[in-house]
């Protein structure tokens, strides 16, 4: 018998019996306690063990992470912060900043507006279900798996010979000269995030064409019988009452473009200017044994997402306020 | 045992090693794999009291049972090569490398007679980003028994700190030197320890062509050369034929091709010195002689000199990179490649045997004249079982080696492997053995961060020759961080 079999025995099972158990073991602990403070007590009993994980799993890399990053190579000693002056002074590092924010503008708008535009325009119609499988299957897809499709999308063969890329086949057919996509700056950079947007926009679409289907029709169909246009409808009644779904989504999207990586690492590694910066982590400390300036990368990229989120926290709860 | 040991389990593991090697391969197998687990389970909060009492345990346990388990000492005998030991050990060692396609089929039938001989499974995995497996794998504790090396400038950093085990007593030192070409056993040690070994060498920097189209022999220098490339493309009727071919896409590793360019270019312009001063990272990037370099490198690379244009270099995988030789009309006169990409232009470029042959690179300076570059696939060893140890001592040998030469592609490490299947690569295992100066593959021997910086700086350099100076200064920045602490 595999060994592993008994090891996901334990898991499988140990795991839940040892909460369950830690839950009543708190409870007879409470019974020793005076009722008034039984209450006060009980919640923070409970939350321990996830409290415990949050510790372990979260804080504890994360303030590692802050102390590596003002440490050498070797994390012996203190080089205050010159791992950051070195982000922030290489070319290579402050390109793939440059990037990052190319990616933040760029995908955020192509996978949010396409999405809006496929959950309002497939909306009404009969296809609706099949056109929106279609559209999010790509997420099904892993991005390393994506990269590989869309390299051959993208090949390039020199001008005259046969052309085995897709997008250069198609140019050809209509006597265009084919383009290497992957090479030409800008252009790499842009046809890298239109493979995240293609996995992404089926995402945003979902979210979106659910809170469509939210808005109330008697909301519509009062302002048709007033006389709107349906442009008009869905500036002033749909937009709106979809913007908190927006303002979710588009959020998710920065943090996504932040977090680029699989994409970049499998077609072009950051070659020809399209480094971003969570490749240019991976390398420094996977390749180039740099513990240090790879922490320092987190942290700067920890530091751009959080004010996004701090965002979206509070946005939350000005909603929660509302009603 | 004077390896500076970074955690106590690398230190705790020679140890062992060496204590117990006496004991009866069984026992010897059993107490490693016990004593495995538990450091990796004690990895972090180990007293050395605990790995001290766990080598007591793990000796006693071997010493304890019948010696007549001894004489089926799954290690081979002197000679190394498996048919020389009569036991099967059984059990399995696992192998990361570089190889994919032909190559891993190369690797796979040279261990094939290893494993039936002593019942050792060997499990390889081929892998296009080494180091990032390698860099975890050393921080992590989980490594594979036996892997590829990047190159001897890693290898010397995973020796000292811990991670390799030293070879000295595992391979018969006296037969592997005799054996083994003195430049090769020099690369593979590190503080006097044998830590590396080669499993196959190549000669970088040949000219290859297809005799059907090139006639005019050899060239005699690097002017001669570009001369009778642009003679022999303008012959060629339909006139859209180039002088050189070049493939510099290779995944992660894209721009290496272009790097041995380089290399030969600063071996045989500025000579031996200057290429070491180089590779230790006390010549700079933006000096004359490596700036030459690039601009000699930058003639082939232009849209006039290069089938596709540069675009169509940096986006053609370096396997493929040769393939124009062979089509009808030809796209290009001359590819630069080492001898390794025989067994690519046979299986991937349709060539057949007598449709490629070669020149080595013509000599620029006469002063450095005979200057060849070598490279080589760097093995070691991470963890030291009977297994491991037993393919280590095999893998060098003249045997196994002999298997990938046969193949074709390969160029054995060892002198005494001659059964080169044609006379290509007699005449390349020539060059290597009658070199007279002899230099390793730079970018290989420099830090990491260097190296992908080159690679990447090959790329750029290829697609926009204007923009050499910021490349070349920015090579310089990162020299001044990559070496050294």
């Amino acid at each position: 018998m595999d060994p592993r079999l008994g090891t996901a025995l334990v898991v499988v099972v140990g795991v839940p019996l040892a909460l369950i158990g830690y839950i009543l073991g708190v409870e007879q602990l409470l019974r020793a306690l005076p009722g008034r403070l039984q209450p006060r007590v009980r919640p923070w009993l409970w939350l321990l063990p996830a409290l415990a994980f949050l510790v372990v799993f979260l804080i504890y890399p994360t303030l590692y992470t802050l102390v590596l990053s003002f440490e050498d190579k070797f994390a012996r000693h203190f080089v205050g912060l010159a791992n950051y002056q070195y982000f922030f002074s290489t070319g290579d590092t402050i390109g793939a900043l440059r990037n990052n924010i190319v990616w933040l503008v760029l995908l955020t708008v192509l996978a949010v507006g396409g999405g809006l535009l496929v959950a309002v325009l497939v909306d009404r119609v009969r296809y609706e279900s099949v056109a929106k499988s279609i559209i999010f299957l790509p997420l099904a897809i892993s991005f390393v798996g994506a990269a590989v499709i869309w390299q051959f999308m993208f090949a390039y063969r020199p001008p005259g010979t046969f052309q085995t890329g897709t997008l250069n086949g198609l140019l050809g057919s209509v006597g265009v000269a084919p383009v290497p996509w992957l090479i030409d700056a800008p252009l790499n950079t842009v046809a890298l995030i239109v493979v995240a947007a293609w996995i992404w926009t089926g995402f945003c679409m979902v979210i979106l064409s659910a809170a469509l289907k939210g808005i109330s029709a008697e909301l519509l169909e009062a302002a048709r019988v007033d006389g709107a246009t349906e442009l008009q409808v869905f500036r002033r009644i749909t937009l709106p009452l979809l913007m908190p779904t927006i303002a979710v989504v588009a959020t998710t999207m920065v943090i996504t473009s932040l977090k680029a990586f699989d994409i970049v690492y499998v077609m072009t590694n950051g070659a020809f200017d399209t480094e971003v910066i969570a490749n240019r982590m991976y390398k420094e400390l996977f390749s180039f044994g740099q513990p240090g300036r790879a922490s320092a990368i987190a942290i700067v990229l920890l530091a751009l997402i959080v004010p996004v989120m701090l965002l979206n926290v509070r946005r939350f709860r000005d909603q929660e306020a509302i009603r | 045992m004077t390896e500076v040991p970074l955690g106590i389990e690398h230190g705790g593991y020679s140890q062992r090693s060496t204590l117990c090697t006496k004991s009866p391969v069984d026992d010897l197998e059993r107490s490693y794999r016990v004593n495995h687990r538990m450091g990796n389970g004690i990895r972090r909060g180990v007293t050395l009291l605990a790995v001290a009492g766990l080598l007591v345990a793990a000796c006693t346990s071997g010493t304890s049972t019948t010696p007549s388990a001894a004489s089926a000492t799954g290690v081979p005998a002197a000679s190394g090569s498996p048919a020389a030991s009569s036991g099967q050990i059984g059990g399995k060692v696992t192998v990361i490398g570089t190889w994919g396609g032909s190559e891993q089929d190369s690797f796979l039938a040279m261990v094939k007679p290893f494993e039936d001989q002593t019942g050792i499974k060997v499990e390889y995995t081929g892998t296009r980003d080494l180091n990032a497996v390698l860099t975890t794998g050393v921080a992590s504790g989980i490594l594979p028994d036996l892997a590829g090396l990047p190159g001897p400038g890693q290898m010397a950093e995973y020796a000292r700190s811990g991670a390799l085990k030293p070879l000295n007593d595992v391979l018969d030192l006296s037969q592997y030197k005799a054996d083994t070409a003195p430049a090769l056993v020099d690369l593979g040690t590190v503080d006097g320890k044998i830590t590396g070994v080669f499993i196959k060498a190549a000669v970088k920097g040949l000219i290859w062509y297809n005799p059907g189209v090139y006639t005019a022999g050899a060239p005699t220098s690097w002017d001669d050369l570009r001369a009778k490339a642009k003679a022999a493309a303008a012959a060629v009727a339909g006139g859209k034929t180039k002088p050189w071919c070049v493939g510099l896409e290779s995944g992660a590793a894209s721009g290496w091709p272009g790097t041995d360019w380089i290399e030969d270019f600063v071996l045989r312009q500025a000579g031996p010195d200057i290429y070491d001063k180089w590779v230790a990272g006390k010549q700079k990037w933006t000096s004359p002689e490596i700036k030459a370099a690039f601009q000699a490198f930058g003639q082939v690379v232009s849209p006039d000199d290069v089938y596709g244009g540069p675009k169509t270099v940096v986006t053609t995988n370096f396997g493929d990179g040769g393939n124009p030789l062979f089509t009808t009309p030809p796209g290009c006169i001359f590819h630069h490649q080492a001898s390794f990409i025989t067994d690519f232009f046979k299986k991937q470029g349709g060539a057949k045997d007598g449709q490629f042959d070669f020149f080595p690179f013509p000599d620029i300076n006469p002063q450095y004249a005979g200057a060849v570059e070598g490279a080589g696939d760097l093995f070691g060893m991470f963890n030291d079982t009977p297994q491991a140890r037993a393919l280590m001592k095999y893998l060098v040998t003249a045997e196994a080696q002999s298997i990938w030469v046969g193949r074709g592609g390969a160029l054995s490490a060892n002198t005494k492997v001659t059964n080169y299947p044609d006379a290509i690569s007699k005449r390349s295992a020539a060059i290597l053995a009658n070199a007279k100066i002899f230099r390793f593959d730079a970018s290989d021997l420099m830090p990491q961060a260097m190296n992908d910086a080159f690679w990447k700086a090959i790329l750029d350099y290829t697609v926009d020759p204007t923009k050499l100076d910021s490349i070349l200064t920015n090579l310089d920045t990162i020299q001044a961080s990559a070496y050294g602490g």
